[in-house]
């Protein structure tokens, strides 16, 4: 096959790819958009399979089986729960590929004395770097979600500046590369270093920022795959590659603005330890916090006309979205109107907690973001929290010295009546101050929020 | 053409697939997100392609053939667990189940 006849069908993927991105902007359309890149992937891989002459069939095909064998088992195993490892890990292998071609072109390339071009050089120093730095910072965001390794920051000091001086040494080292001294262990050089980067990089982020590393390692990963792409001439590559670059970017710059954070301060800020010093300062005026008996918040739940609920990540740690689901199902059996609201940065990742719940069967309608839940809480009458904390701190409205001041947040404290599931007063995942639980209008139901819930539906029932 | 009339064009192409990124994906709601966050990792699988060309058109000894061979499993990983696990998930966003008796 001719390298345009190659390229030409590349075209059909990478229309493929842009369907299947635009039927993402509907549920009901998402699924069918998604088997339709899929289909475009499996014609891309056939093209090139083509190309490569046959001539190391059974190469390509242990390899793909090996690999897809893998990836298959991991993809239907996994819980939704562990969905933002998984992502990282999935990123991390695309990341390492990217790295391992453009180690494998360099040496393809060099043998013939001044072959590579400029272009072709800054590209496989920049795929090489790029994708070891995901590869490597995805491994050890995989290892901090899955808790083999402590998900709180580690910091030491003078450790930006050894991380810069670090990632300059690796970019010299590309450029000493495409300046013509073409030498392979430059590149691996590269290559490590990158790798080290990625490590020393994301080690430092606290577990709650790992949705804006995820989904910055992602557009890293698609960064890579591009510049490889001019590497090897290929079309599909390049704007599939950039499609993620551009996708990654994105949804980094939405995290940062869900949380009023610079992604500069996610990425070398260690929330952790800047929310310690600052928990004291956000004062709770000594308010009392009232608590309520499953029976009493069974009677307000089943007497409103209109309940929220807002789940937090630690509803998907206490696995209580079923059970969340049928409580909700119980009280519109009632006649009460539910509905959920769902704050950008609630879970491990964007979007996971629609996830968990569409996975316990709630009909996504009911699934409200925040733009469009909060102005509901002033004729709400009763906001249920589970497992959440930090998005719904009103210090994050009016507190200037809190280290949440400016995150947009769910207006609870707007409804007539606020129920808190938690399993005791500490602190939540951040270590900050919560004065929505000394607010008058808030009762607090302690307990596993899965025991909590379970006794609600058995007190509803009964009224 | 020549190499540089390509790297142009090549660049173009680059810079106009960031544009449509940006105006594709501001379109996905938050409720799909994290579905939109592995089908894009499932699309820069498509990095499984460069690895079969570095495995499949270079027969220059042991190294290429253990790069190319480490760079195809990893590729294939990307993308089969990358569409699987976005299938699985976009499968169970549903507008209102029929309702289900005893659960």
């Amino acid at each position: 096959m001719t390298v345009n006849a190659g390229n030409l069908i590349y075209l059909v993927t990478i229309v493929t790819f842009i369907l299947a991105l635009r039927f993402l902007s509907n549920p009901a359309t998402a699924r069918r958009g998604n088997q339709i890149g899929a289909v475009g992937m499996l014609v891309a891989i056939v093209v090139t399979w083509i190309k490569t002459g046959g001539t190391s069939w059974w190469e390509l095909a242990l390899g793909m089986a090996i690999g897809g064998g893998f990836g298959a088992y991991a993809a239907r195993k996994v819980k939704m729960t562990a969905m933002p490892q998984m992502v990282a890990l999935f990123n991390g292998v695309g990341g390492g590929a990217a790295a391992l071609i453009a180690l494998g072109e360099l040496h393809r390339l060099l043998p013939e004395p001044g072959k590579p071009s400029l272009d072709i050089l800054v590209a496989i120093a920049l795929s090489g770097l790029i994708g070891a730095i995901s590869f490597a910072g995805s491994m050890i965001a995989f290892a901090k979600l899955q808790e083999l390794i402590k998900g709180r920051p580690i910091t030491y000091p003078g450790q930006k500046a050894a991380n810069l001086a670090l990632l300059g040494a690796c970019v010299a080292l590309g450029v000493v590369l495409a300046a013509g001294v073409q030498d392979q262990w430059l590149l691996w050089a590269v290559v490590a270093g990158g790798a080290v980067f990625g490590v020393l990089f994301v080690l430092p982020i606290g577990g709650a920022d790992m949705p804006v590393v995820i989904s910055l390692l992602n557009a890293f990963t698609g960064l890579a795959v591009a510049v490889g792409g001019f590497e090897l001439e290929n079309n599909v590559l390049i704007v599939s590659g950039m499609l993620v670059g551009a996708s990654g970017t994105l949804l980094t710059m939405m995290m940062g603005r869900a949380m009023n954070r610079s992604i500069a301060n996610v990425l070398f800020g260690a929330f952790g330890q800047v929310a310690e010093g600052a928990a004291l300062a956000a004062g709770t005026d000594g308010g009392t916090v009232r608590s309520a008996s499953a029976e009493d918040v069974a009677v307000m739940l089943a007497y409103a006309h209109k309940v929220v609920f807002v789940p937090g990540y630690g509803l998907a740690v206490a696995q209580a979205q079923h059970d969340v689901r049928q409580l909700a199902d119980l009280l519109e059996s009632k006649g009460v109107e539910v509905s959920y609201a769902i704050h950008p940065v609630a879970g491990r990742m964007p979007g996971h907690m629609n996830v968990l719940l569409a996975e316990a069967n709630v009909p996504y309608p009911q699934l409200k973001e925040m733009d469009d839940a909060n102005p509901e809480f002033s004729r709400t009458d009763v906001a249920l929290v589970v497992g959440a904390n930090d998005v719904v701190n009103p210090d994050a409205r009016n507190n200037h010295g809190s280290p949440i001041y400016g995150m947009p947040i769910l207006n609870v404290d707007d409804a007539q009546a606020v129920v808190v599931l938690k399993r005791s007063m500490n602190p939540g995942f951040a270590g900050i101050e919560n004065p929505l639980f000394y607010n008058p209008k808030t009762v607090m139901l302690f307990g596993d929020a899965k025991q909590s819930i379970g006794k609600l539906i058995q007190d509803v029932k009964t009224l | 053409m020549s190499h540089n009339t390509l790297l142009v064009f090549e660049v173009t192409i680059l810079v106009l697939a960031i544009f449509l990124g940006f105006e594709v994906i501001s379109k996905v709601p938050t409720l799909l997100h994290t579905p939109l966050m592995s089908g894009t990792n499932a699309i820069h699988g498509i990095v499984v392609v460069g690895a079969m060309l570095v495995l499949g058109l270079n027969h220059k000894g042991p190294f290429l053939w253990i790069i190319g061979f480490l760079a195809v499993v990893l590729g294939s990983a990307n993308v089969v667990g990358g569409f699987v696990v976005t299938d699985r998930m976009l499968e169970m966003f549903k507008k209102r189940e029929p309702p289900k008796k005893g659960e």
